[in-house]
């Protein structure tokens, strides 16, 4: 991984940019700092060359000019307090008294003025810089009091210093701690790219590694894991759909073809014609009902959005489908019973769910014997609604029973029956839409389907309220 | 009756076409959304059928625009689309029937006819309906044949009134799932025509002249006898 690849990671650009504004705000910081601090001094400095005005004011006042000129002199020439400024002139400024060779140019209004010194310390000429206030004394006779103030500039000093460490030090440990993030970043971010290439490449079952650090990261991996999972399944669900309509499909459309060659080949004889047209239509039409339902199958697998599923009462859709086969059960002299104990509402799509219950019913007619009886249960059961359909035909041997939800799969037994092997299948997905699960039980004898439904969250404790009514919701 | 077909396949507009004029109505045909709406917009047909799938204007825009001139011709859609969002969308936009392809043409034919019926103006409250002798009231929910009254259960007085409504012409075991039951699938099962034969039994058996009546290859109709 070279740098200016590096550059180029959010992470690095988002430490560059929390490093400037940290910097920033050190700088505000420190720059404050030394402001008021300086101020302070400033003041302090004032308060000092005030009080000492004064002070010699009153000297003046009470003893003399002499006295005046001997304090000066004294002060100034104290070696160790270098840091005073003081000078008395006559009224001519004429230097009498003091450390400063000559009064000041010009001075501000308040009196006060800032001048500028060469001493010589150590064989080197240094600038100073004295803040001073000038005082006019009775008679005419003028008085000086300065402050070096070069403790102020040495602490502005040591202030810039402190700012340009902290700024090189916080620029130096973000670039550090920006390159070492990006690292670490682009080290997770390459590991799942890395995966994605494989998956790409045709490595299907490829998953992203999860670092077990429960961050970020590992929730991403174990989202985008959970959505290479399902498209597995779609896919896996896909190829089996096409295998299963290549394989299905080919049967009806080679006896299509077969009849249509064996029309062709015989003498035009109008009767026999039209027998075989009626043929072939019929076989038209049962391929394209396998199409048909292969499509709906395929549909309610992929999911639809949750906001098409609308409030449905299966128990009055359950109570419709099994009023709509009930002639065609006792045609055949078998028993068709509802028992339902109230509306049972789920959210659901009506119109496949009403597809569902009747290939229930469907089946269940198809396999039970005359005298038999179909039952078909709904119940509330608190968290969820319960539909099973059950019957006395020969039922479905145990190891069978996953089996039938698969497409196109028909056992031995029923080869005979119509249909195409789908009815169950598209139960099964019809189920799965609505996060139903499906059971197949043994009834003794006969099977029982029974499908548990989530309840809908929108009548929680709504369900059974009325036992025995028949309301339709649609 | 005279039809606008607006199509943009070629053989199954003259597919429709053929089968239509067969039965004596008068086709015409657009092959794209914009010519289809304005020849439409002239207001001089009984009933149209729209692909949902047009070049220019889609079928769904071309009867929403429709609707908004007030053009109120019956529309059929015609579509490849069968989901029952797709069905829904063409029904709100404005369609009267929805014919998911492939279809039969005689499933396409008693629909147009139950549409061209539908669009003479019969807007008064009907209360009872009457074929010969058999006289339905829709308030009392009875029925009665030649004064005998017959009992029907909920479900058989709907598919008896349906037949009713539409008498005279063919009624697909299709329609009678969709408008009877609400069902929009086919049952591999031939429920319907248990239903039907169960109906026949309580309003024909024990009388002269049958009422209903199975038409070969295409549905039921009821009618008057000859």
């Amino acid at each position: 991984m070279n740098l200016p690849n590096l550059a180029r990671t959010s992470a690095f650009r988002l430490t560059l940019l929390y490093m400037t504004l940290f910097g920033a705000s050190v700088l505000v910081l420190l720059g404050f700092i030394s402001w008021s601090t300086i101020a302070l001094i400033e003041r302090q400095t004032d308060e000092t060359i005030e009080a000492e005005i004064r002070g010699l004011a009153e000297q003046y006042r009470g003893r003399g000019l002499l006295r005046l000129v001997d304090v000066i002199h004294e002060r100034s020439a104290d070696h160790a307090d270098q840091d005073n400024v003081y000078l008395l002139t006559d009224p001519k400024l004429g230097p009498i008294a003091g450390n400063l060779t000559h009064w000041p140019a010009r001075t501000d209004a308040g009196g006060w003025v800032q001048l500028s010194l060469t001493k010589r310390e150590n064989g080197e000429s240094i600038a100073h810089h004295i803040r001073a206030r000038t005082f006019a004394l009775p008679g005419g006779y003028r008085l000086l009091v300065g402050r070096d103030t070069n403790e102020k500039d040495k602490f502005r000093a040591i202030v810039n210093e402190a700012v340009n460490w902290s700024l090189a030090l916080t620029f130096g440990f973000g670039l550090i701690g920006g390159v070492f993030i990006s690292r670490r970043m682009l080290s997770r971010v390459d590991r799942i790219s890395t995966t994605a290439r494989g998956i790409i490449a045709g490595d299907l079952a490829r998953r992203i590694e999860i670092s077990g650090s429960d961050d970020e990261f590992d929730r991403l991996a174990e989202n985008l894991n959970a959505m290479l999972d399902q498209i597995e399944r779609l896919m896996t669900g896909m190829r089996l759909a096409t295998d299963s309509i290549a394989h299905d499909l080919r049967g009806p459309l080679t006896r299509l073809k077969g009849r249509v060659e064996m029309a062709l080949r015989c003498p035009p004889e109008k009767g026999q014609d039209r027998e075989a047209l009626a043929d072939v239509l019929a076989q038209t039409d049962a391929a394209l009902v396998v199409f048909d339902t292969l499509l709906k199958i395929a549909t309610a697998e992929a999911r639809t959005d949750p906001a098409d599923l609308e409030p449905v009462d299966i128990a009055s859709l359950a109570s419709d489908a099994a009023e709509f086969y009930e002639p065609v059960a006792e045609e055949k002299g078998i028993a068709l019973d509802v028992d339902t104990d109230g509306p049972a509402r789920i959210r659901g799509q009506p119109q496949l769910l009403a597809q569902a219950i009747a290939n229930l019913l469907d089946n269940a007619v198809k396999h039970t014997p005359a005298g038999g009886r179909i039952t078909v249960t709904i119940g509330n059961r608190g968290d969820g609604v319960d539909l099973a359909v059950a019957d006395t035909g020969p039922g479905i041997p145990e190891a069978d029973r996953e089996r039938v939800l698969e497409r196109f799969v028909r056992l031995e037994e029923s080869r005979s029956s119509p249909g195409a092997g789908l009815g169950l299948s598209l139960v099964a997905a019809v189920a799965k839409l609505h996060d139903a699960t499906v059971r197949l039980d043994d009834n003794d004898p006969g099977l029982r389907i029974s499908l548990r439904f989530p309840a809908d969250p929108d009548t929680e404790g709504g369900n059974g309220a009325a036992p025995g009514t028949k309301d339709r919701l649609r | 009756m005279r039809i606008l077909i607006i199509e943009d396949d070629r053989e199954t507009a003259d597919y429709l076409r053929k089968g239509l004029a067969e039965n004596g109505h008068v086709v015409d045909h657009a092959p794209t959304g914009p010519q289809g709406l304005a020849m439409a917009l002239e207001s001089i047909y009984d009933a149209l059928i729209v692909d949902r799938m047009l070049p220019g204007l889609d079928g769904l825009s071309v009867i929403q625009a429709l609707r908004k001139e007030q053009v109120k011709i019956p529309v059929l859609i015609l579509s490849a689309l069968g989901q029952v969002n797709d069905r829904v969308r063409g029904l709100k936009a404005g369609g009267d029937d929805y014919l998911v392809k492939p279809f039969a043409f005689s499933e396409l034919l008693a629909r147009m006819e139950a549409l061209g019926r539908r669009a003479t103006p019969e807007e008064k409250v009907v209360t009872t309906l009457g074929l010969a002798d058999l006289e339905m009231d829709l308030l009392a929910r009875t029925v009665t044949r030649a004064d005998r009254p017959i009992d029907l259960q909920p479900r058989e007085f709907r598919l008896l009134e349906y037949l009713m409504r539409h008498a005279g012409q063919v009624v697909t075991r299709t329609m009678l799932l969709e408008s009877v039951w609400d069902y929009h699938f086919d049952p591999q099962t031939n429920v319907i025509d248990v239903h039907i034969s169960r109906l026949r039994a309580k309003i024909d058996k024990g009388f002269d002249e049958p009422l209903l009546h199975t038409v070969r290859g295409a549905g039921y109709t009821l009618r008057e006898p000859a």
